[in-house]
Parts: C-alpha cells; structure tokens; sequence
C-alpha cells in the first residue's frame, strides 16, 4: 500500500519547534498565514512586522523578511514599508496588548488611511508574554495578575471591541472577527484572512482580521477548557463575523 | 568700504513689512550680496509690530539677528517708540510721516527721513502699497542698490495672483524714491 | 559636484527639504510642529512630484516608526520635528540605532523644557548627541549653521546614514528653520540607490530571509551586537567637520556650534575691531565631536569659552576633549531670549577683563 501524504507544513513555515506553550493558538494562527502566503503565492514578496508580545518571534517561524516594530507601532512601521515598497505584501501581526492598547492610534490612523496592508490581531484577552496582566480586552470578571479580582466595569472599563470600531472607519476595507477554537472556526477564520491578505493583493486598502485565541497558561485552564472558554465567554461578547467588506465597491478609499 | 547693510523693518501686522523685507533681501540677492532675512517672533511679536531683520553684505554674514541695525523702516508708532533707540548713532532711519508725528523722530542723533507713505499710496490709488513707497524711500536713501532690481524682483517675491499689480508698486516704489531724493 | 550658479532665497527649513530632494530622499513622515512646519507642507507637496511618498502621521511616534519601516527597505527616508516632538521619535531612533537602520532626523530645536516656546535654543544638544532614548548608542548629529549648510549637510546625511547604517540627525534650530538666505543649490552625483542591497528587506525572493531587528535574547548576542555598535561609532569618529575662524593668533576661542556659531562669528569680527585676540571654533558635527582639532589649539596655549543657547551641555565635551591640558569657560544664553552677538561680546569682553 502506498503513502499518500495529505497534510504538511507550508512552505513559508519554518520546520522548528515554536516557544508557545501547549494548547497556545498562536501556532494555529501561524500556519494559516503561512498557508495563504504560500496558496497566494505572496511569500517571496512578503515583509512582515512582528509586534512584541508572545508572537514577537514569529519572524523565527516564516520563512519571510521581516521587521520588529516597536510595542504597539506595527501599523506605522507598515505604513513605512509599503510607502517605500508599495510592490510588496505588508502584513502585521499583533496581540491585544499591542494592538488594543498601547497601539490604539497607530492600528486607527493606518486603518483610516486606508494603508493597502493586513493586519492579523491576535485576541486572546491577557498580555501573555508579561505573565498574563489585564488587557483592553480581558472580559468583566476575568482574574489577571493586574486585577487579582477580577475586571471590574466601574474601575477598568469594559473589554474593546477592536473589529466593530475598525469597521466603522471609513478608511477600512474589510474587518472581521473568527475564532480558532474549533476546526469549523477555524476554516472560517482562514477564509477571512484569505479576504484581507486579497484585499492588499488587489490593492483595495486596509484588511483586519480578529482571532480569538486561547492562552491556556495565564487563563489557568487546560487546553480543553480554554476551548470551551473561547465558547461560553469570549464569543457571546465578541462576536464572529464580518463586519465590513467593501471588497467589490473598490475598496474604502 | 565693502557694501553692508542691516535693517530693521517693523509696522502694524498688515502693513506689509514682511513682504518689503523680503522684497529687500531677494533684489540684494539678485545685485549680487548676501542676504539673509529674518521675521522675529517669539516675545517681539507683543506689542503692536510686526517685524524682520534683513542684513546685506558683500561678505559672509554672521549674525543675521541684529539688536542695533544701522538702518530701520517705521511704519507706525509702537515700531518707532521701541526701534528708534536702538538704532545706531548716525544711522538712517525712515518714518512713514503719515502715521507718525516727525516731531518724535530723534533728528539730532540719526537722520530721519519723513516719508507720507500711506498719503502717497493714496494717491496712486491703493492704501497698501505704502510698504512699497517705504521701501522705495529706503533704496534711495542707502544707495545700497539701484532701485531697478526690486522691481525686477517684485514678479518673484509677489505672489502670481498680485502681478497684475506690478506696474502699480513699481510706482509705488519710484515714488517713494523721489521723496528721499529732496530730502 | 555640478554647482548652479542660481542661487535661491529660501528659510532654512526649506534649504533642508531642497536638500533632500537633491539626495533622492524618497519618502518623508511628519507631523506638525513650529517652527520647523515648511519642511511637512513642502514635502507634501514635493515628494509626489519625484515619485516619493508623504504620510502626515497621526504622531512623532508614528512618524518615527514609520521611518523605522522605510528605512528597513533601505529607502532614503527622512522625518522632522522640533524639540517635544523629538523627544516622542526617541523610540524607533532608539530601534533604528539598534538594529542599523539607516534614516535622516531634523531637529529644528526651539526652547524648553516641556512645551518651552517656539524660539530658537540649543536645548536638545544632551539629548541629540547621547543618543536621546533608551539604551548605549549614538547618531551622527550634525549642525547646519547658514542655509547653504543645511542644504549641503541634508544631502550629506543620506550618505552617511548609508555609509554607517545608522540614523543621522541634522539639528537646527528656530532661526536656521525660519531664516531665509540666498543659497546655490546643486545635484550631487554617484548616489547610490541601492546602498542596502545586501541587507534591505525586499521579499525573500531566491534569497535567504532578512530581519530587521534590535531583540537579541540568546546567550551573548546583546553583548555582540553592543561590541558591534562600538566598532562603529569607532569608524564614525575619522568623519569630523568643523570651522575654526581667527583662531591662529587667537588668546581666547569662543567655542559656539549652530546659528550661535554664526553669531558669535559677527562678535569674533566686532571684537576683533575693537583689537581683542579672539577667535571663534564652531563644531559642525556634534557626534563625532571634533576634539583632536580642540586638543591641538589647547596645546597652543588658547583658553576656551563655549557660548551655547542653553545652560551648558556642549561644555562638557569641549572640556573633555581639552582636559589634559586646558578648561573651558561657560556662559549661558538662555532659552527664551533671542541671541545676538551683544551675548556673545559680553561675556568675552567680561573674560578679557578678569583674566
């Protein structure tokens, strides 16, 4: 009987053991990128800009050029990027304390300018790399090593919705929101990176993509559990969808 | 002697300094000097005046901020109340008479020369060319160039839309010249 | 070298964009901010117009960052602010420093601290020549004195930045941004577009990965890249430039950089009249400082006196590179009062008397 095989590793994902702890999703987010730089054939004229956080190394995992923006800063250095180099492939990837946080104005402004970039936001509601401090999107309730009790509404403000506030700009071309908990989700999720990284491709503007993802260390939950958390807790208040796609009027701009 | 040259050219906001001395520097650089031209603001700009410095020379230039110039354009009181003590002793000092009462001018330490821009200006038919008669006034005076190349230079420093008004400000300037030559 | 003989009246903040766009700089990132606003509004309107890129930011931080991102490309980039915007660019030129990225930075500094004013000062001298944000490095600071200094020291930013791969600041301040001097704009030639071949990020296309990056984790590596750091601003230290005005017979060299450099030149020239020995050595790179010509009038026997538009920073590198030998007097002009050459004359004649 011959061997068929039927499930490797991208091309663009380096053959290496990644740092990220068991049941992390940042590993299931890296290969979907990695597949669709491979299935768009966009690798070789790919420049990513590695954010810092947990994902700061994903530059150790794709085989693509690549440059480490300050904390928060990725939409900017982007900016710079495809404004020296418009005939490349600009992608970002960033986490919730990057993004949501610190990186607020950078990720609004590059996404009002409508930057022909894409933009990966890992969600995952704690600043991993740290030791699993509050983020913007913790939820109400949620035990962080910032707010031992909980999130309070009164005291730290409700989780940020960053999607639905990216959709709502008028520079922005597609914004959605997955989740990759599951495989359904998660072959949802691919297709809306597909969406986004398409919308660079055909020069139609800004793409944004939300991952809800799972930290099972700072969480303090078994990899299973932390699935299920994504269900039960993260995606009644963030829900999937797409929640702008101006793809066939042409992009926003 | 080489050609130098510094002025202090101070008026209401409005009036037109700025543009003069601009006007100033580039027909200097034009004639073949150096040039430099400053609009002082910070603590300056309080009180009333508009200003800026323009030094000229044949020689590289230092300083182009200058405390006590060797020459000035007054287009109004509060300049004269505050640049005239600071003008050097002998040094030229051209008043717009029409704003300022030349019984102000200190007469027995600098020469003033009294010129009724806004008057003349008047009679030419617009108000504010008086900077230009000013100016005019002050060429002729300092000798520092021919007047032929600021008006040469009015096409450059005047903005496209105000060439039409060229013809006017060059009589404007000759105006103002021929008053300084009676004086 | 083609010079045109046409000269053009232009505020020094213009003569840097002029410059610029003689160097084929190809993309600029700003933010608005008196007194250096002309260098954002011209390039807005220049940039386009040779194939380049303008992005107003929505910050200095961006704009920095977003320098951070073209120069990665090895694109000749440039960004510029004056004093409190600059001190939100210390980031990426931290990063940039840390990870070689080649870029240009105007500093056109006005007085502080904090919001201070929008008038001339040399404030941000610290701050420029120490590198300014976190961690061990250096830029290669230099200080246009005339317009046709900032012209001729922007196109030769670009190279340097290139040569060294490091980012090059060129700090002016308010009375060179908003002066206007007549200058002779001319093409340098033999710029090389594609300095950065060899490392610049441009698609892993039949070639191994690039990364731009200043995290060194593994065991040895930070040390390394520091080791590597030092080595260079080793090589840097061979590029000096700097004027030295009447010092030959000189008893005392009033030391002065930037538009107070200029100014005290009109003093040295008064002084001189009034038949006092004074000279004038006026740094025009900052880092690297020019301390072997300083050492070598010190050993003339010359006495020093620095004259800055601050409270004294500048001094501390003329007494180091004169401390075997020598020490320099200091006299302040202060932020927020607008020098003329009475500062300068002051103090020297003060200094005449009391020696």
């Amino acid at each position: 009987m011959s061997e068929q095989l039927v499930f490797d590793r991208p091309q663009s994902v380096i053959d290496r053991p990644t740092h990220y702890c068991p049941g992390c999703h940042h590993g299931v987010a890296h290969r979907l990128v990695g597949e669709l730089l491979d299935e768009l054939g966009v690798a070789e004229d790919a420049i990513l800009v590695a954010s810092i956080g947990c994902s700061v190394f994903l530059y150790n995992y794709l085989n693509v050029d690549a440059v480490e923006a300050p904390h928060g800063r990725a939409p900017a250095v982007a900016t710079g990027v495809k404004a020296a180099r418009k005939d490349k492939f600009v992608f970002t990837y960033q986490g919730d304390g990057d993004l949501a946080s610190i990186g607020m104005a950078e990720v609004l402004h590059a996404a009002n300018r409508g930057e022909n970039i894409a933009v990966v936001f890992v969600n995952n509601t704690v600043y991993g790399m740290t030791g699993g401090q509050m983020a913007p999107t913790t939820l109400i309730g949620q035990r962080t090593t910032t707010c031992p009790s909980g999130r309070c509404l009164e005291h730290e403000g409700a989780p940020i919705r960053m999607t639905e506030i990216i959709a709502g700009l008028g520079g922005a071309t597609f914004a959605a929101r997955a989740s990759l908990n599951n495989v359904k989700n998660i072959r949802q999720a691919k297709k809306y990176l597909r969406k986004a990284f398409q919308c660079q491709i055909e020069k139609k503007g800004f793409g944004f993509v939300e991952l809800l993802s799972a930290c099972p260390t700072n969480w303090k939950l078994n990899p299973v559990d932390a699935n299920e958390r994504i269900k039960t807790e993260m995606i009644p208040y963030f829900p999937l969808g797409v929640f702008k796609d101006a793809l066939d009027e042409g992009g926003a701009c | 002697m080489a050609r130098y040259l510094d002025a202090i050219i101070a008026g209401f906001g409005g009036q037109g300094v700025m543009l003069i001395g601009n006007l100033l520097a580039y027909a200097g650089m034009k004639d073949g000097l150096n040039v430099t031209y400053i609009p002082v603001y910070g603590p300056e700009m309080r009180g009333g005046t508009a200003n800026c410095t323009v030094v000229l020379s044949e020689e590289e230039i230092g300083s182009p901020i200058i405390h006590s110039p060797v020459s000035l354009i007054i287009m109004n009181r509060p300049s004269l109340d505050k640049f005239q003590p600071r003008l050097k002793d002998g040094g030229l000092n051209i008043i717009n008479s029409s704003l300022i009462d030349m019984d102000l001018a200190d007469a027995n330490r600098v020469k003033c020369i009294a010129v009724p821009c806004n008057e003349i200006a008047d009679k030419l038919g617009n108000t504010r060319m008086a900077n230009m008669v000013a100016l005019g006034a002050y060429i002729q005076a300092t000798g520092i160039m021919e007047l032929q190349p600021v008006i040469d230079s009015l096409k450059d420093v005047l903005s496209e839309r105000y060439h039409k008004l060229i013809p006017a400000n060059t009589e404007a300037l000759n105006a103002g010249a021929e008053v300084a030559a009676k004086a | 070298m083609s010079k045109q003989p046409e000269r053009i009246f232009v505020k020094g903040n213009e003569a840097v964009v002029r410059g610029a766009l003689a160097a084929r700089c190809k993309c600029f990132f700003g933010y608005p901010i008196t007194p250096q606003n002309e260098i954002p509004e011209l390039m807005s309107s220049e940039m386009p117009k040779s194939g380049g890129e303008f992005v107003q930011a929505e910050s200095e931080v961006a704009a920095a960052n977003m320098l951070l991102g073209a120069g990665a490309c090895g694109i000749r980039a440039m960004t510029s602010s004056s004093s409190p915007g600059i001190s939100l660019k210390q980031e990426a030129i931290s990063y940039m420093a840390g990870s070689n990225t080649p870029a240009v930075i105007v500093n056109m500094n006005r007085g502080g601290p904090g919001l201070g004013d929008i008038g001339p000062a040399q404030g941000d001298y610290y701050q420029s020549t120490r590198g300014g944000g976190h961690g061990d490095y250096r830029l290669l600071v230099l200080a246009p004195a005339t317009g046709q200094e900032a012209y001729d020291l922007t196109i030769k930013s670009f190279d340097l930045a290139y040569k060294y791969r490091n980012p090059v600041m060129i700090l002016g301040d308010a009375i060179l941004g908003q002066m206007k001097e007549a200058i002779t704009p001319w093409q340098p030639e033999g710029i090389d577009d594609e300095a950065g071949r060899d490392w610049a990020l441009s698609g892993a296309k039949d070639r191994e990965k690039r990364l731009i990056k200043s995290l060194y984790l593994e065991e040895g590596a930070l040390a390394g890249q520091n080791k590597n750091l030092q080595k260079k601003y080793e090589d840097m230290q061979s590029y000096v430039e700097y004027e030295e005005f009447e010092t030959e017979d000189a008893e005392l060299v009033v030391c002065a950089y930037g538009s107070i450099g200029r100014i005290a030149k009109s003093a040295v020239r008064n002084l001189r009249k009034q038949g006092h020995k004074v000279g004038l050595f006026r740094p025009i790179t900052l880092y690297p400082f020019p301390s072997d010509a300083l050492l070598a009038l010190a050993k003339q026997g010359k006495k020093f006196l620095t004259i800055e538009h601050n409270l004294g920073q500048m001094v501390d590198d003329v007494r180091l590179a004169i401390r075997t030998v020598a020490d320099s007097d200091f006299a302040p002009i202060y932020p927020g009062n607008l020098p003329i050459p009475e500062d300068i004359e002051g103090p020297v004649l003060e200094w005449l008397e009391g020696k």
